[in-house]
């Protein structure tokens, strides 16, 4: 599903988003990110981070601890 | 000291410039901290370091926190949060000693040194900027 994962659990604000970033840059249009997180504030971080860069956020859910996105790198 | 980076950015780009001047643990976050998110989110940063900020662009960092003047810094010490009286805050150490427990803290806490924070503020090319008329002051 995902081309590459990030393991972004035990980190804190604002790391997850700036790792994300990072990865992002290293990935090819189209191709999609998988984030794992433990911070709560993550969620709405992750939210604001497509909206303001205009990558895609596909899908985020949430199993109690971790919380996972699905971000699609857009040109 | 100024280091100029040549990245090309689009006119319309979103702009961001933070003044830097204080150079202690607790005041080193925010900058750092706005200038890297903002930088994740294709802002064009530049930060500008000066009066005691112009520390933080030291290679090897020693920075320290002191309850010394802060009313609002209470620790959580032994399950409860403990405010410092100033007077402890005079004895010698104890700026060290708060140090030390605020550095644990972030490490516990899985929050980001000022090292890494740099480093990362760096690796997406934020520009940081020296003041030269504080080089030539201290």
């Amino acid at each position: 599903m995902a081309d590459e994962v990030l393991d972004a659990k035990g980190l804190n604000c604002p790391l997850p988003i700036l790792k994300a970033k990072k990865a992002l840059n290293g990935l090819d249009d189209g191709k999609v990110l998988e984030v794992l997180s433990t911070d709560p504030g993550s969620v709405a971080d992750f939210e604001a981070f497509c909206r303001a860069t205009g990558n895609e956020l596909v899908e985020q859910d949430n199993d109690g601890e971790v919380y996972r996105f699905l971000i699609k790198r857009v040109a | 000291m100024a280091e100029e980076n040549s990245i090309k950015v689009p006119s319309n780009a979103k702009k961001m410039t933070i003044i830097c001047t204080k150079g202690s643990l607790d005041w080193a976050y925010p900058p750092f901290i706005l200038a890297t998110t903002a930088a994740a989110m294709d802002v064009d940063v530049t930060m500008f370091f000066t009066f005691y900020g112009l520390q933080l662009l030291k290679k090897d960092l020693k920075l320290k926190v002191t309850p010394l003047g802060n009313p609002a810094m209470s620790m959580p010490m032994g399950g409860m949060h403990m405010v410092m009286p100033n007077m402890v805050g005079m004895i010698p150490g104890v700026t060290d000693m708060a140090s030390v427990m605020m550095k644990n803290l972030i490490k516990k806490k899985g929050v980001a040194s000022i090292e890494e924070l740099r480093e990362a503020a760096t690796l997406s090319d934020v520009r940081m900027i020296g003041c030269q008329m504080t080089l030539d002051l201290f």
